[in-house]
């Protein structure tokens, strides 16, 4: 997040190294060079998707185009067709509700934890550790684990509950329920999601000098009134940063949702990442799974200027 | 870490803090508990030979591998593709952002800053809108279906992080290191792989070991951008995994453990490395 900052002083005396024989200009190309290989693959992966999408959303894709090589342009056929698909409106909508319950979730029990290993205690570096393994693990397979874990009839949750006698024995029907399986969707994507949390707003407690605390505690300050008058405030920084970071990785979550309900039941689980791969990739309409990911990424671009903002907030007050 | 752990009430009540100390530690295990039921579950369920379609029991009180045969005999293979995809991803990722993050790091490039930032934004762009859009483009260059193409592909998801990780740590490498190394008569790129490359060999490790991570649990990627079973990453493979042999929860878990080895090393190999990983290149 600091990265930004520090390239002016380092670079300032680059200029004058020994080739300074050859050519200035040679040598300014010749610098390119390191860099040239970078940006071109990154012109190619996400640079020419960006532009093909955009493209490719005016453009009338069938399966047949993949044999005839021909794909028509159809002005706003393709938008029309998706804005007025009803999926469409209730992805839009799941999406939002997964991304904010995730959100909430996530930030929440992570700033808790965060805060509760801030404490000196004995193996907390230890445990700070292994918490991060379901972060590390590859979503599909968390999403596999999940899905036996939350199975109505043989899963352990349910058998638990029922155990204690919360539920009957039928068992909630946490992924085969239209009205359940969302809400399921974003308490595993929360567990996902805490540990990313759970590491960045540490590091951001850690930035936070003693003697601030030193001072709120001879005012004497209680336990919750320093968390809000001097925690919050100081770790705004580092908050914002976290809430977008994970608002653009939320946001566009493909994988575990495939994996752990594959969007259904009846389609109650269906947000743009997943309409979109079912439009290119099951139904083969590119066109109309491009619109779809056009709005997904402006969605993001909102989110992107927001962090370049917060990075920027952050800059200016780190240097 | 770095502040002295002594706050005056520790010198006056020791006994009352170290109390207090292991208390704290008891509530950081049960937390540790909770969280990590799934993955004790994901174990639990694989040592049981008949975890078959039934409830699982507590314990595997009489633990077998024959799981573990028969998650090897159907998904070595794509094991294997994902090791080899995860490498060549690591190669090309590596190849790519060292030079350019040395760039990036010492020679003052105009418009080095907004490539920084650029680099910092392709980040945010979804990986399905960036497979929908090379699908055609894969198509006409014959790389559906093809090694090269997935290692293309997966080595995007490590490259941005890469560049930013390695270009923070370059940035602290004196230019007069390398300017000695010229006056000696080395040329810039002699000097970039025989200073730069090995004075920054953590970096490298740190970012080669993400890279490798991210490409071991690519699933889009794998999902788009292969019609046929000859390149299956075993995140393809588990995904299809449940949902043919759905009853076979054993083996599945069995598989699903596999797939969380490289996770679990890098937890123990790297460990220092991972929160440095996580707030420097601001991933995922």
């Amino acid at each position: 997040m600091t990265t930004i900052t520090s390239t002016a002083p380092a670079t300032a005396t680059g200029g004058t190294s020994a080739s300074a024989h050859r050519a200035p200009r040679g040598r300014r190309l010749l610098r390119w060079l390191f860099v040239a290989p970078a940006l071109t693959y990154m012109a190619l992966f996400f640079g020419y998707p960006l532009v093909n999408n955009i493209l490719i959303s005016f453009q009338r894709y069938t399966p047949k185009t993949y044999f005839t090589g021909e794909a028509p342009f159809n002005g706003l056929d393709n938008w029309r067709a998706v804005f007025a698909n009803e999926l469409f409106g209730d992805a839009l909508w799941h999406t939002l509700l997964f991304t904010v319950g995730s959100l909430l979730g996530q930030f929440t029990i992570g700033l808790a934890l965060a805060v509760f290993f801030s404490r000196r205690f004995r193996l907390s570096g230890l445990v700070r550790a292994v918490l991060l393994l379901p972060w590390l693990v590859p979503m599909v397979v968390s999403a596999v684990v999940w899905r036996r874990i939350l199975d109505q009839e043989h899963g352990m949750l349910n058998s638990v509950l029922h155990a204690v006698g919360l539920v009957s024995a039928d068992g909630v029907p946490w992924l085969s329920s239209p009205s359940v399986a969302l809400l399921s969707a974003v308490l595993v994507n929360i567990w996902i999601g805490i540990p990313f949390n759970m590491v960045i707003l540490y590091g951001g407690l850690q930035e936070i000098p003693r003697d601030v605390y030193e001072a709120a505690a001879l005012d004497g300050s209680g336990p919750w009134r320093t968390f809000r008058s001097i925690t919050l405030p100081m770790l705004r920084p580092v908050i914002t940063v976290v809430l977008v970071l994970g608002f653009m990785s939320t946001v566009k979550i493909l994988d575990l949702i495939l994996a752990l309900t594959s969007g259904g039941p009846a389609d109650s689980t269906q947000t743009l990442g997943t309409v979109t791969y079912q439009l290119s990739f099951l139904q083969l309409d590119f066109g109309q799974g491009a619109v779809v990911g056009n709005v997904l990424i402006l969605i993001s671009a909102v989110f992107a200027v927001l962090y370049l903002r917060a990075n920027r907030a952050d800059f200016g007050k780190g240097k | 870490m770095k502040q002295p752990t002594n706050t005056p009430e520790t010198n006056r009540l020791p006994r009352g803090v170290r109390l207090r100390s292991a208390w704290n530690t008891t509530a950081a295990l049960l937390i540790l508990a909770v969280l990590l039921f799934p993955v004790y579950w994901m174990l639990n369920t694989a040592l049981q030979p008949d975890a078959s379609i039934a409830a699982t029991a507590w314990f595997p009180t009489s633990p077998s591998l024959d799981n573990f045969e028969t998650a090897f005999s159907t998904q070595g293979r794509s094991l294997l593709t994902s090791l080899g995809v995860a490498l060549g991803a690591v190669v090309v990722c590596l190849a790519l952002a060292a030079p350019a993050a040395y760039g990036l790091a010492q020679f003052g490039l105009r418009g080095g800053q907004g490539i920084v930032f650029t680099t910092l934004i392709t980040q945010m762009v979804p990986g399905i809108v960036i497979a929908n859009a090379m699908y055609s483009a894969y198509a006409e260059l014959g790389l559906v279906n093809s090694y090269l193409g997935l290692v293309l592909a997966d080595a995007s998801l490590g490259l941005p992080f890469s560049i930013v990780l390695l270009r923070a740590f370059m940035v602290s490498i004196p230019t007069e290191v390398v300017e000695a190394a010229m006056v000696d008569g080395a040329n810039r790129f002699t000097a970039f792989v025989r200073i730069v490359l090995p004075m920054s060999r953590n970096a490298l490790i740190t970012a080669g070991l993400f890279t490798f991570l991210f490409a071991w649990s690519d699933f889009i990627f794998a999902l788009t951008l292969n019609t046929t079973d000859d390149v299956k990453p075993i995140t393809l493979g588990i995904y299809q995994f449940v949902g043919a042999h759905v009853s076979d929860w054993g083996a599945v878990m069995a598989t699903a453990v596999l797939s969380a080895v490289p996770a679990a090393i890098l937890l123990v190999v790297a460990q220092k490395y991972i929160a440095a990983g996580i707030t420097g290149g601001s991933v995922k």
